[in-house]
């Protein structure tokens, strides 16, 4: 599934004025790539996820177009909009709580995308089920299955959020900082289980996040954001080696390095407290 | 014992650690037979001006660990001593307070240490009165100075915290912990939440207080790049038991233990490709 978005922009009206969030954004993920958006808090990667939903805060204005296989999903009328989200399109939020009901048991939220959705007989719904979390490297399924949500763990529930996301055979995933509430080696795994799944369904995928090397890991470009605007496009290696950008420059400078460099830091004036 | 504690911490000659912790373990019962064992003979020395990282997943007892030694938890065995003084396990306030001269704590989330309706300065300046005996406008012309060393400008004095970022309040929960001139910071994950280039810069300045002030640092993380870019020794905790230690050279070029080696393999960096490990059962809450 391909998209293309062009001259995104995002005002916020509140008490205290209008703001502009998205300054825009034009972007284009090819059919089956993966991109990888790329920036600090308040940049504006969750929010041009929002807007390709058409889940924009209260207040928004919007403006700019978002195709999605050459359809503009800004300005399909309700029942599609519906269908594109409830088929086409899945989304994993960084809290996996979030997406779960708190009182039902997984085997239920599963089952409501494949049934409802899908429209697949409980029975198939169920075969199907045990099937996805098998995928998403889940042992015991049928544990699984039968637990709620607060009898998880993070890394648990994220997967069965990946599997429900799998569920519809969307042909977009959108991910917004999966990994980033997760323990470093839960993290490794949800994203190794999120990008093999991907390439082997051949999806294509907008991933959300502040970590250039994860990003470079499961992505197969980079743009990176800041406030509201995208600074720089390309692959992990083009913006590792040759950024571009002063701000590619200074966010690859900043990050601590595992290998490597080592000492303080040459990017942060030790006291420039400008933010 | 209500020792007077002069500025200068006694019994902290430079080879007395700031922090040794020595066969410390805690059982949370969580009823019904449910224990959970969060420290399990856990030893850990800060000699003065050193740092010394924990790093550990969640659940590994760091936090645990971390609110022992300052005296916000008590612990079951095992002991603490503070610059060569023993600690008790229960803590009395008044004990509590003698302690926080020679040791303070940062938080992940300043806004703890902050109280939203009253400017900045004010938790700063009731370190000041409390430890120091600072008040009116020598606690202030104090508190400016404190805010020259955290690299915040002195107009953020009087700024509510909702007028601050993250970073900029995470400084001022640094300059409130500066404030009792303590021997040693205990960081609970105090960069983790800031963003990357704010971070650098938090780490920058921690490195100088260090380096001029001679204040020690046990710091709580989960990110072994940070433990790189901080730490001259650090401690590798798992389910409450620490399974390696060493430099930090040593610990991450030379790993020993698997458990270290995994978390290593799984720390995103250039040129990291995640894997899938095996279908494991062990993640389960």
């Amino acid at each position: 599934m391909s998209v293309e978005i062009h001259g995104l922009t995002l005002d916020l009206s509140s008490s205290g004025g209008t703001a502009r969030i998205l300054r825009g954004i034009s972007l284009d993920v090819a059919d089956g790539e993966s991109l990888g958006l790329v920036g600090e808090s308040g940049s504006g990667k969750s929010m041009t996820l929002r807007c390709l939903l058409g889940i924009e805060p209260a207040g928004a204005t919007v403006g700019g177009s978002i195709r999605v296989n050459g359809r503009d999903v800004r300005t399909l009328p309700d029942s599609e909009l519906r269908r594109f989200r409830a088929t086409e399109v899945a989304m994993i939020a960084q809290n996996p709580h979030a997406a779960l009901n708190p009182v039902l048991p997984v085997r239920r939220y599963l089952a409501e995308g494949l049934v409802d959705a899908q429209g697949l007989e409980p029975g198939d719904a169920s075969e199907r089920a045990t099937a996805l979390l098998g995928e998403v490297g889940i042992a015991d399924v049928e544990r699984v299955l039968a637990a709620y949500p607060h009898q998880l763990s993070g890394g648990m529930l994220q997967r069965v959020v990946i599997a429900g996301a799998l569920a519809g055979n969307p042909g977009l995933l959108l991910a917004d900082e999966p990994t980033t509430a997760l323990d470093v080696t839960t993290q490794a795994e949800v994203a190794a289980i999120l990008s093999e799944e991907r390439r082997d369904r051949g999806m294509s995928m907008i991933f959300v996040t502040h970590d250039l090397d994860l990003a470079a890991a499961v992505c197969d470009r980079l743009a990176v954001m800041r406030n509201g605007e995208i600074v720089e496009t390309g692959t992990a290696a083009q913006l590792r080696d040759r950024p571009e950008h002063p701000y590619t420059r200074a966010l690859m400078a900043a990050r601590p390095l595992l290998y490597g460099k080592e000492g303080p830091r040459a990017s942060a004036p030790p006291h420039d407290a400008s933010r | 014992m209500p020792q007077h504690r002069p500025t200068t911490h006694p019994g902290s000659g430079p080879e007395t650690p700031v922090i040794e912790a020595l066969h410390v373990s805690r059982t949370f019962r969580l009823g019904r037979g449910r224990d959970v064992r969060a420290l399990v003979d856990v030893s850990v020395t800060v000699a003065p001006g050193t740092c010394l990282a924990v790093v550990g997943e969640s659940g590994s007892g760091k936090t645990t660990l971390a609110r022992a030694i300052v005296g916000l938890e008590r612990f079951d065995e095992g002991e603490i001593m503070l610059a060569g003084e023993p600690v008790r396990s229960r803590q009395r306030r008044t004990e509590l307070r003698r302690r926080s001269r020679h040791i303070q704590m940062v938080f992940q989330d300043p806004n703890g240490s902050l109280n939203r309706r009253l400017p900045v300065r004010v938790a700063v300046e009731e370190v000041l009165e409390v430890h120091l005996g600072l008040r009116g406008d020598a606690a202030r012309q104090r508190s400016g100075e404190l805010f020259d060393t955290v690299g915040l400008g002195r107009e953020h004095l009087d700024a509510l915290p909702s007028q601050l970022s993250g970073g900029q309040r995470q400084r001022v929960a640094i300059a409130r912990a500066l404030a009792a001139e303590p021997a040693v910071i205990v960081l609970d994950e105090a960069v983790s939440a800031l963003d990357v280039t704010v971070q650098a810069q938090i780490l920058d300045m921690l490195d100088r207080l260090r380096q001029e002030r001679g204040v020690a640092y046990l710091f709580i993380t989960h990110d072994l790049s940070v433990v790189r870019q901080i730490a001259d020794d650090v401690v590798v905790m798992r389910r409450g038991e620490i399974v390696e230690r060493g430099s930090v050279g040593d610990v991450l070029d030379r790993p020993q233990h698997p458990y270290t080696r995994l978390l290593l393999d799984s720390a995103p960096r250039p040129g990291w490709v995640p894997r899938r490990r095996l279908n494991t059962k062990e993640d389960t809450a």
